[in-house]
């Protein structure tokens, strides 16, 4: 008994206190991953032909290549919400990570250069090889992305004094513009523009198996990296200085991140497009629950992440049949209101 | 304030006033040059003599028409752009703040968007009908974004001020897509130059229009700069050392909203140096903002005025190649500092 009040009262007066909500994170990986299952097979089952879930499950484990509908699930929907569901994950824990490491609220993946990067290459190729197919786009599209990360990455690291977030960001804000206005260049002088805002807001609508298969490893490679480096990020998050007190090999850990955010957010931006909000969105919803702890929020912002990119592409399918509404734009406008609530109800100042 | 100069100031304004001659002669030889160029070709002696009257009708109607307003709005624009971009730097304190965070270019564009959309035959408008309601639509984004982040009794934090900045922008951008998808080609094209922004107002009614705001709005915050180093502090201590802080951030960001609002309506989105002007002044020169103010005006200007010459030649819009000069430049300055 003694003990026991001696503990509760001693707790209060912890030095450094990190405001954490365990359980109202489990609670939101729990029932985030229910609702994520519930919204994939509403997905599925749903659309231009409306399949019932029985069907739905067993083209999924008994598949039979005879029936119209089995098809239809496994080369159009199955792929298609499940590349949503990564891309989702990925796009909002690259965007907690920037957000993290660079101590800057509003950081995400963007800011990397990998947009920027990926439309560069997409406006190349638009404009000097019309008629490319798919996969090959795909694959031009990482490497823009890479490229963009490591130009940024490179220039960061090369200048005097090291990689400081202020540094990060600018460098990151100034060679994406700098991408963005050579692509919009080319763009408006071969008159490819629309076909790219097409692409680029295409989101997961006609992705393959193929494609799926290529990025699942990666994916859940990087999602677990952020995963068993999260902690490192709140200690980053809280400022170098005091990682760097408590023991941390700084340089390392942040190359680490670095590649990771790159390979998370350069396989979305190549499969999907640019999607740009949700890095920005789950973070900040998700740190608004669940307090400041890394190892908290990137699991849930991959979960939130999912659920928000599937149940997007479910509802701009439904809207309007015949044609397809961006998936970005529909996140932007769900997106947009509810952020700005957040941002007003919180009392705290980011910084 | 005495304290916040303890460092020795003589070299640093030895170095101050070079950087402002050196800005003002290039900005003279853009202006030749710039003179200079275009579909009639004229030699800087021919140039001179036609500023001083002497020249043919021709060689004055190209000079005083048509080069002389684009090189003014230019000018203007950059120095007012810069100076917004600058204002809201140190009002919201991040270093990525422009005047596209406002909102003002997406609220721009999508006044564009519907008016393109509903008037597709665009010659039918007055040339005035665009620019004008291109600054409706950025007021209304930036007093959207204001309403938005003002909260009784806090007052601004800045923090809100440029989340909800950039998710405003966010949702005007995606209306923006989701109208453009339906335009035709050719309007299609109109938009993209638009938003990459190119100098569109070229007669001396823009100049007309656009000069009361800069006369205004640009004294009026060169003679409240300090306040803005105040605020660069923090707020608590800010306070302490007795500025009005809410005001001052009021006051401060309707000027840059004024600023970028009127510039962006004749300019499309030139964004870009509002961003990079006044960090390049910074580098150079420090951060007093006594100081830093009027050089970024300057550099702006310079920018834009080089953009705008460059892209009647290479016919690229003059806000891609503020980007193309400017962001290389910067790198440069980023990797070099310590």
């Amino acid at each position: 008994m003694d003990i026991s009040s001696k503990k509760g009262s001693s707790e209060p007066q912890h030095p450094i206190q990190i405001k954490s909500r365990p359980w109202a994170a489990m609670s939101i990986i729990l029932i985030g991953l229910l609702a994520l299952l519930l919204g994939l097979m509403l997905s599925v089952s749903f659309g231009a032909k409306d399949i019932d879930l029985a069907t739905v499950w067993s083209a999924i484990f008994r598949f039979n290549p005879d029936l119209t509908e089995h098809q239809v699930i496994h080369a159009l929907r199955l792929p298609r919400v499940l590349a949503g569901a990564m891309v989702g994950a990925s796009l909002a824990v690259a965007g907690a990570m920037m957000q993290g490491m660079t101590r800057n609220p509003l950081a995400d993946s963007g800011l990397l250069g990998l947009n920027a990067g990926a439309g560069l290459a997409l406006a190349l190729c638009f404009a000097f090889f019309p008629g490319l197919p798919f996969l090959s786009l795909m694959l031009f599209s990482f490497l823009g992305a890479t490229l963009g990360g490591v130009l940024i990455f490179g220039i960061g690291s090369i200048s005097m004094g090291g990689l400081t977030p202020m540094r990060l960001t600018l460098a990151g804000a100034a060679i994406s513009a700098l991408l963005l206005a050579f692509s919009q260049g080319i763009a408006l002088h071969y008159r490819v523009g629309q076909s790219m805002t097409f692409w680029y807001a295409g989101g997961v609508a006609g992705t393959r198996w193929d494609q799926v298969e290529l990025m699942f490893p990666w994916i859940i490679g990087g999602l677990i990296g952020a995963m068993l480096l999260s902690r490192f990020i709140t200690l980053l998050s809280f400022g170098e200085e005091f990682a760097v007190g408590l023991g941390m090999r700084v340089l390392p850990i942040k190359i680490a991140l670095f590649f990771i955010v790159l390979m998370l957010a350069g396989i979305s931006v190549a499969v999907a497009g640019v999607i740009g909000f949700i890095g920005l969105l789950i973070p900040h919803l998700t740190r608004a629950l669940v307090g400041v702890d890394y190892r908290w929020i990137i699991p849930c912002s991959a979960v939130l992440g999912a659920l928000l990119v599937v149940a997007a592409d479910f509802g701009a399918r439904m809207i309007n049949m015949s044609f397809e509404t961006p998936v970005g734009a529909l996140i932007a406008l769900i997106g947009v209101p509810f952020f700005l609530y957040l941002v007003r109800k919180e009392r705290r100042e980011l910084t | 304030m005495n304290t916040l100069r303890s460092e020795p100031h003589n070299p640093k304004q030895a170095r101050a006033t070079v950087f402002f001659i050196t800005i003002a002669i290039l900005i003279a030889a853009v202006f030749i040059i710039s003179m200079n160029t275009g579909s009639l070709s004229m030699s800087p002696l021919d140039v001179i003599r036609t500023l001083f009257g002497q020249g043919t009708d021709q060689q004055k109607l190209a000079l005083f028409d048509f080069r002389l307003p684009r090189i003014v709005i230019s000018l203007l624009i950059g120095a007012g752009l810069a100076v917004s971009g600058c204002l809201l730097q140190g009002v919201v304190r991040n270093p990525i703040a422009d005047p596209g965070i406002l909102g003002v270019n997406a609220g721009a564009g999508v006044m564009v968007v519907l008016f393109i959309t509903y008037f597709p035959n665009k010659t039918i408008a007055p040339v005035w009908l665009l620019p004008c309601l291109a600054f409706i639509g950025a007021s209304l984004a930036a007093l959207l974004l204001v309403m938005l982040a003002y909260k009784k009794n806090i007052g601004l934090s800045p923090t809100k001020l440029i989340l909800s900045g950039i998710a405003v922008a966010a949702g005007l951008n995606a209306l923006m897509i989701v109208l453009t998808i339906q335009l035709d080609s050719d309007n299609y094209q109109f938009l993209a130059a638009f938003l990459a922004g190119s100098i569109w107002g070229t007669d001396w009614r823009f100049v007309v229009a656009l000069l009361p705001w800069l006369v205004i709005i640009l004294p009026f915050v060169f003679y409240k700069a300090r306040v803005l180093d105040l605020l660069n502090l923090g707020d608590h201590i800010a306070t302490g050392l007795g500025a009005p802080v809410q005001r001052a951030r009021l006051t401060f960001l309707a000027a840059a909203v004024a600023l970028a609002a009127s510039c962006v309506a004749v300019s499309g989105s030139i964004g870009f140096v509002g961003l990079i002007a006044p960090h390049i002044a910074r580098r150079l020169i420090g951060t007093t903002h006594k100081v830093l103010l009027p050089a970024s005006a300057l550099l702006g200007a310079l920018l834009v005025l080089i953009a705008d010459t460059l892209s009647r030649v290479i016919d690229i819009p003059a806000g891609l190649i503020v980007a193309m000069l400017g962001a290389p430049y910067f790198l440069y300055l980023l990797a070099k500092m310590r």
